[in-house]
């Protein structure tokens, strides 16, 4: 039953990723972008990181993505025209050769990487709020204010670009 | 009864159940905010379809799938039927978290008046909620019209703003009660300070929610906010170009939202079920109330001021008295006593926010655009961080 929902939707984030490149229109592309965000937080709702799931539903597929959508609809971007056709040899021949390149690099990284267990589902239990908020403000207290720090500053860089141009 | 306590069986009866009752409130949420908003402004409201109008969402059920759906030529089509579809179920999907009342055993089976809860609840809600805005963003771009298009581009823009009040006004009441599951934070405001004001966090809270009910008419897209869909200026914002069910689709979505953040409020501020008054005087309540209504409509319906009155009003009053028989009864049957006063208080105190929501709009005009921009960054966005700084500091002063 996991492994059925797993290859479902492991299924749709890869296929939503092929879909946001190969789309023309950039309102096409953001939303196979979310799809593949939502498929992963399910992903990671699966694999017991609930509070993950949420994160990236609510920062990347709700925030950021909207930020994006909102501007694409602003600048009105049209489909992208495709100038160059590509010789259908070459085509046919460049997604073999992808293919196989792609497996050997699998190939390579599986054998140079020592063996690990298998994943098992509704196994890992440290993936809740409390589990997170704790392991943040005792293990992990010096990269979290770092990263506060660095976020505050761009959010300052942000403010001080933009005051400029009024 | 044993293939009851089949975890699969048990949930489609309670979401078919969830369901039905969702979809029904919200078609007669669309009567009630007509009639409400009619009297305002004196007038009667729906009155033809049934007595008193209350037929009128059936009919208008009718009337919108027998319409023509028109599909526009210049439209996106693919993201023109996705918009709506989006909509709506992202609308809807946020009642599978929102528990309704305790734990309650019928026979042999155990059971939570809840479809799921996840230890992650409140934070489902935002995740959903957030995602919402794309199908209001889809329609008003793919309807190719530029009222569809500025009323799409205002709604996103609003709902990213207030967002962030929003979830910091949330985010008191978790400080206080450290959780993120709904069930665990209506535990957490049971019992009574001094024995008589009941452990609400809308008490400590005010000025949280306060600041959740208004980001809540923005995320809404309700008056005073209601811009994206501006009758006066955008002909009728993000849905110009919808017909049919799809227009349907938008207008349920908006009610659906409605419900949810009265739920949600209800949960995080109104302490969810528990009653107002300690226990064996809050169990008279609903009696009192479904008795009295019913010996008024009865007497008037004695002394008829209109024709129809001799019938419809003595009627009424019949169903109300037998009402506060069953609250009556349940007195006596623990179980039947658990679901009826969960749900009274439940649905007490979310009809009493709808009302609100209805009465704002009957009464407030609207936000001009940077007036509505203003208010959300310059106002409650500060008054946010300030309350949940302060709440934080208690929190870390009171705790051991």
């Amino acid at each position: 039953m996991t492994a059925l929902i797993f290859l479902i939707f492991a299924g749709i984030a890869v296929f939503c990723g092929v879909s946001l490149v190969a789309q023309t229109h950039p309102i096409a592309s953001a939303l196979s972008l979310i799809g593949v965000m939502g498929s992963l937080a399910l992903i990671y709702l699966q694999l017991g990181g609930e509070f993950i799931a949420a994160a990236q539903m609510i920062v990347y597929a709700g925030a950021i993505m909207v930020l994006f959508v909102f501007v694409i609809m602003l600048l009105n971007a049209g489909a992208e025209a495709t100038s160059r056709q590509i010789p259908l040899l070459n085509r046919y021949l460049g997604m073999f050769l992808l293919a196989a390149f792609l497996g050997l690099i699998s190939f390579i990284i599986q054998a140079m990487l020592p063996k690990t267990e298998g994943v098992v589902f509704g196994a890992y239990m440290g993936g809740t709020a409390a589990a997170i908020g704790r392991k943040l403000f005792t293990v992990y207290l010096l990269p979290f204010e770092v990263t506060s720090v660095l976020i505050l500053i761009a959010i300052l860089g942000a403010i001080v670009l933009a005051r400029r141009e009024v | 009864m044993d293939f009851l306590q089949n975890f699969l069986i048990l949930s489609l009866i309670k979401a078919a159940v969830v369901a039905f009752v969702l979809l029904t409130t919200l078609a007669y949420l669309q009567w009630i905010e007509r009639k409400v908003i009619g009297h305002i402004q004196l007038r009667i409201g729906p009155y033809r379809v049934g007595p008193h109008g209350l037929l009128q969402p059936l009919a208008d059920v009718v009337k919108l799938i027998t319409k023509e759906g028109v599909l526009p030529s210049h439209v996106n089509k693919f993201f023109y039927l996705l918009a709506p579809f989006i909509a709506v179920v992202l609308a809807l999907i946020s009642i599978a978290v929102i528990p309704f009342g305790p734990q309650i055993t019928i026979g042999h089976v155990t059971t939570w008046m809840q479809l799921t809860d996840l230890n992650i609840g409140i934070l489902f809600v935002l995740a959903v909620s957030s995602v919402g805005v794309y199908g209001v963003a889809l329609g008003g771009w793919a309807s190719n019209n530029k009222y569809s298009l500025l009323g799409g581009l205002r709604s996103s823009a609003q709902m990213i703003s207030y967002e962030l009040p929003l979830a910091l006004a949330i985010a008191a009441p978790l400080l206080l009660a450290n959780t993120l599951s709904f069930r665990e934070m209506v535990d957490y405001q049971s019992g009574y300070w001094l024995g008589f004001i009941p452990r609400w966090n809308v008490f400590p809270e005010i000025v949280g929610f306060c600041i959740f009910v208004i980001a809540g008419f923005a995320e809404t897209n309700r008056v005073p906010f209601d811009l994206p869909e501006a009758e006066n200026e955008l002909v009728a914002g993000f849905h110009t170009e919808y017909s049919s069910m799809s227009f349907a689709a938008f207008f349920m979505a908006e009610y659906a939202n409605m419900v949810t953040v009265t739920a949600v409020a209800t949960l995080l501020f109104l302490g969810g079920w528990q009653p107002p008054f300690p226990e064996p005087y809050s169990n008279f309540i609903p009696i009192l109330i479904f008795v009295f209504g019913g010996l008024i409509a009865v007497f008037h319906g004695l002394h008829p001021a209109r024709r129809m009155d001799k019938f419809t009003l003595p009627a009424t009053g019949l169903v109300f008295l037998g009402i506060a028989a069953l609250f009556g009864l349940s007195l006596f049957v623990p179980v039947l006593k658990t679901i009826l006063m969960a749900l009274f208080w439940f649905c007490g105190k979310v009809g009493l926010l709808l009302f609100l929501f209805i009465w704002v709009r009957g009464t407030l005009p609207h936000f001009r655009y940077d007036q509505l921009m203003r208010f959300a960054w310059i106002v409650l966005f500060p008054l946010a961080i300030v309350n949940l700084l302060a709440t934080g500091l208690v929190v870390a002063l009171t705790s051991k």
